[in-house]
């Protein structure tokens, strides 16, 4: 049972490398590039997927969470340390090795936090905010609940529009290469394109991996208890405030993850990443996914990811994802990739009425 | 603190709690004949600003802000006829999507039609230096037009909903859909009328404020966003409480200046609205037993 159970996991890891070899063999390595951007991305979508489609919870605030966990691993991996040196708390962090001096673009000398205690912070930093805001947000319902994360989305989106710390308007740029172990670069130098593809890809497939497995169970069982209906949840002795703010968390921490790789990937990060629209676009993918479907989401998000990030849609790239939002919605709003929806097809054909 | 600045304060912060608790109203009229949150609610005001300032190149004003009012009113039955009047027992999921997708499709329509421009119509009366004075404080004449056409406004809608037969027709599908139903009312043309009153006061506060705010096609959110924390603030579907709650905010708004650099302006709106979801989320002056049978 085992074996067959991580099947998909397998599959998945074949499809990440043969496509590789395709874009490799069909002379298109750019390709990699949106790719290993659209792997990113689909961290924020599968974690939201967790969260919308299984635990039946909305949050029109993803970016947000994205956007602090780029924003902070940018930020401390940028700003100069320098002119503090000998200062306590500097020196405490030069002692303990978490700091790393260079040169910048003119040769003036630079002090800055390592990429991954960047990472570890921006992670934390990120798990906290979310366990403050989702221990009262996520006692609200329907149209409080999404109110109240887009109020929480916008409210990123100000503070880093309005921030000078973080280049307000123009975002933090220069932010350096990410290097993990074994020799492995998160960095968008087009010689380690491959490699990198495989770092993003080998994340989505520990979160697929995690969240398959999570939802399969004890855990997701009481998760689809809250979804399909919160107070007999409770009745039946399950704790759903615990759960619902544990996927909360779990979700934000994934998003914060694709924020921190994403960023030292390219480079920078600008408050465009935090608007509400980018959060609309995360749910419109996980919706066109077909809700509590994570392979789904998967598929769609690096579809449509994809295609967005080779400019595809042109200038109507937000129009495009409020086009899917709405049509998905009207017209199949358990979403579109969903066992369940191919299988009614005969019977709507036939007037039936689908069984819930 | 000169009292003067006090007072010039006060009058800006009015001047836009009054646009909030328009908004607000239109949000609690949809409300309260659907349940219904219209996310798409901004865009009614963008989009009454945008056609009146077309429409005034070619027409006098006054006949180019009717006509403004009035295609955004049919902006507003078509959006309810084509996208929720068929559907079956929606989900408020399904409902909070898609108003939504509808905002981003009017504001990206709004953006195609009329491109990135900030767009203003003239002063009602005089320009943008005009003012008067009174004693040390300045108030711009285009300030008594939004709270003069505002209160009407309001007063009008009063009257609408307690003395004409439609206004109760509407109450009564508010109170008691079945019931209202039982009755006689076509409560799903009392849902559709409910999104063109929404639009056409919507659309009209776009025109009176166009001149100190100016309109672009994504003016609509922010300040969908403030009148939902109004209609909050005031309790959702109370609508005399909303104007309270409007001039408060606003007021609020136009004070944190002092302590906050105006980038964060639309925070501490934000803020409020977060902190009264966590508190009181039957409003500031709602019924506290009342919101215990409430889903939140």
């Amino acid at each position: 049972m085992g074996r067959r159970r991580n099947l998909p996991i397998v599959a998945l890891a074949m499809a990440v490398i043969a496509v590789q070899l395709l874009t490799a063999a069909a002379g298109k390595p750019q390709y990699l590039t949106q790719l290993t951007m659209a792997g990113y991305y689909s961290l924020v979508i599968v974690g939201l997927t967790l969260l919308m489609g299984y635990t039946g919870q909305i949050s029109l605030g993803h970016a947000g969470f994205f956007a602090i966990g780029g924003y902070t691993s940018g930020l401390l991996t940028t700003y100069n340390l320098h002119p503090l040196i000998g200062q306590i708390p500097v020196s405490i962090l030069q002692a303990c090795g978490l700091l790393v001096s260079g040169k910048d673009l003119y040769g003036a000398d630079l002090l800055v936090v390592r990429p991954w205690a960047a990472c570890v912070v921006a992670l934390l930093v990120t798990i906290g905010i979310a366990y403050l805001v989702g221990k009262p947000v996520l006692k609200l319902k329907g149209h409080y609940l999404a109110m109240a994360t887009l109020g929480f989305g916008t409210i990123v989106y100000k503070v880093v529009l309005g921030s000078s710390l973080v280049g307000a308007a123009d975002g933090i740029s220069d932010i350096p290469a990410f290097p993990l172990f074994a020799g492995l670069v998160v960095t968008g130098k087009s010689a380690l394109r491959a490699q990198n593809y495989y770092v993003a890809w080998g994340l989505v497939l520990g979160a697929m991996a995690l969240l398959t497995n999570l939802i399969r169970s004890r855990v997701g069982r009481a998760l689809r208890a809250i979804h399909g209906a919160e107070d007999a949840a409770n009745a039946m002795g399950v704790d759903t405030g615990r759960y619902k703010l544990q996927m909360f968390v779990l979700s934000a921490a994934l998003a914060a993850l694709g924020g921190v790789f994403l960023t030292h990937y390219n480079g920078g990060i600008g408050p465009s990443e935090a608007s509400v629209m980018k959060s609309v676009r995360y749910v419109a993918i996980v919706a066109v996914g077909g809700m509590a479907n994570l392979w789904g989401a998967l598929f769609m998000g690096v579809l449509l990811n994809f295609l967005s990030l080779r400019g595809s849609f042109g200038s109507y790239d937000d129009a495009v994802f409020g086009l899917i939002l709405l049509a998905i919605m009207l017209f199949a709003p358990d979403g579109l990739l969903r066992a369940e929806f191919a299988r009614r097809l005969p019977g709507l054909r036939r007037g039936q009425k689908a069984a819930p | 603190m000169s009292l003067a600045l006090l007072f010039q304060y006060l009058v800006a912060g009015i001047t836009y709690g009054t646009i909030y608790a328009i908004v607000a109203i239109g949000f609690n009229i949809i409300y309260n004949a659907t349940g219904i949150i219209n996310f798409a609610q901004g865009e009614f005001v963008m989009l009454g600003g945008m056609i009146g300032v077309t429409l005034r190149a070619l027409l006098p004003m006054p006949v180019a802000i009717a006509g403004a009012v009035i295609a955004t009113m049919l902006v507003g039955a078509l959006i309810e006829m084509l996208f929720i009047r068929w559907l079956r027992r929606p989900s408020v999921l399904r409902l909070i999507i898609i108003t939504i997708g509808l905002s981003i499709a009017i504001r990206e329509l709004a953006l195609l039609l009329w491109g990135e421009g900030v767009r203003a119509l003239p002063y009602f009366t005089g320009t943008a230096v005009t003012s008067l004075s009174v004693g040390d404080v300045h108030i711009s004449p285009q300030v008594l037009w939004v709270l003069g056409i505002s209160a009407v406004m309001v007063a009008a809608l009063n009257f609408f909903f307690a003395r004409t037969l439609l206004g109760r027709q509407m109450r009564a599908c508010a109170c008691n859909r079945e019931a209202a139903q039982l009755c006689g009312i076509s409560a799903k043309n009392m849902v559709t009328l409910s999104f063109v009153l929404s639009a056409g006061i919507g659309a009209l506060a776009g025109c009176v404020i166009s001149p100190i705010t100016y309109v672009q096609y994504d003016s609509g959110s922010s300040l969908a966003l403030k009148g939902f924390t109004v209609a909050i603030l005031g309790g959702l579907g109370n609508s005399m409480a909303a104007v309270a709650a409007g001039l408060l905010l606003g007021t609020l708004e136009s004070f944190s200046i002092w302590v906050m650099p105006a980038a964060y302006k639309d925070v501490i709106a934000i803020s409020i609205l977060l902190l009264i979801l966590f508190v009181r989320p039957s409003g500031l002056f709602g019924n506290a037993e009342a919101a215990r049978l409430k889903d939140y």
